[in-house]
């Protein structure tokens, strides 16, 4: 089962971006869009891990044992505060649709779409 | 709907052309992962590499991420000012501390025992970074949820006195600055930006890894002075802001 990492990746890609297409409310929207994210870290972690590999943690296992990329690591630790910070950004923004426009459904911001 | 499930089956054709260019799971031929295995414990004297590229051998980009992190809490902050037609609600008496509904005498003793425990590990996970998982970003979101807590007594107001907008501002900006200033040393002292100016020390040791250790501190400071100013942001909005916004 080699590519099943990416199968998953690809499903909570697709999963997301339902969510997102389908959602009546901004907030669904946003938690959507951090499934979407997600599958980013599946692939990150997917491309770096190597068969056999352990953690590239040399704390308790010897320098010369094999441990899988730890650059994939930290992009996704990278990944993850963007999308803490994407995800603030975007509450944010939703709080003050709501008080404008008294509601969380996209279909009735209207302004937006005068 | 159609137009979803049209881009769905578009996207699944080029997800699968592109998956097919990849090198199977498992068989990992990237050279820079094998590289810093290979030299990183004894080049960096740090046991946790994943700590170590992001504190020293990348050191770099991990400031352009605190920096997106300061900025979208500038932000959210600017997002969420005091808008025309709004004001704090005002406080009537003191029994409005406790306005946190089910907030029982129990949940407030235990959150009171919780805080230390909270505080001493998001401590731990800073300062350990280059040892064992954790660092900065970890430890920092750990430290952000001690005050948390405060709120989850009942006690929203007390927690703008543990933390005061102020202070946790100027945690924030103080971290940034920080870890700004560790990239500067290396540069004034090493001769290059985030070039690890510090005694490496022993690998294993807590103060080993140079520079890191500094650098997961400041990171760590940052990180949980911008998520308590997210959050104080967004608990004013549900407790202390009333009135609507004129447009």
């Amino acid at each position: 089962m080699s590519f099943l990492p990416f199968a998953v990746a690809a499903w909570l890609f697709l999963a997301g971006l339902y969510g997102i297409v389908s959602s009546r409310s901004l907030i669904r929207a946003i938690l959507s869009l951090t499934v979407v994210q997600s599958a980013t870290y599946v692939v990150l972690l997917g491309v770096g891990y190597s068969k056999g590999g352990q953690a590239p943690i040399f704390a308790d296992i010897p320098q010369t044992s094999k441990a899988v990329d730890p650059v994939v690591q930290v992009l996704v630790l990278t990944d993850v505060v963007i999308e803490a910070t994407v995800t603030a950004m975007l509450l944010a923004l939703a709080v003050q649709a709501h008080k404008r426009f008294g509601s969380l459904d996209p279909q009735d911001l209207r302004a937006l779409q005068d | 709907m159609v137009l979803f499930g049209v881009a769905a089956v578009g996207f699944g054709v080029v997800l699968v052309y592109g998956l097919s260019g990849l090198p199977a799971f498992g068989h990992y031929h990237g050279v820079y992962g094998k590289v810093i295995n290979g030299i990183g414990v004894t080049e960096r004297h740090a046991t946790d590499l994943v700590t170590a590229l992001n504190f020293d051998i990348r050191g770099f980009d991990t400031l352009g991420e605190e920096f997106i992190l300061f900025g979208s809490v500038l932000g959210v902050v600017l997002i969420l000012r005091q808008m025309r037609g709004e004001h704090d609600r005002p406080r009537q008496h003191e029994a409005d501390e406790h306005t946190f509904a089910g907030a029982s005498e129990a949940l407030r003793a235990l959150s009171l025992a919780v805080i230390p425990a909270i505080l001493a590990i998001g401590i731990y996970i800073v300062v350990h970074g280059q040892l064992t998982p954790g660092g900065g970003f970890q430890g920092g979101v750990i430290l952000a949820a001690g005050p948390l807590v405060v709120f989850l007594a009942g006690r929203y107001l007390r927690m703008r006195i543990v933390a005061p907008h102020t202070l946790v501002e100027i945690g924030e900006a103080a971290g940034a600055l920080g870890y700004a200033l560790v990239g500067l040393s290396g540069l004034v002292l090493a001769g290059v930006f985030f070039k690890n100016f510090l005694p490496l020390g022993i690998a294993g040791h807590l103060l080993s890894g140079g520079q890191m250790d500094l650098a997961s501190a400041a990171v760590g400071l940052e990180v949980s002075g911008a998520f308590l100013v997210a959050f104080g942001e967004f608990l004013d909005q549900a407790m202390v802001v009333s009135g609507s916004p004129r447009s």
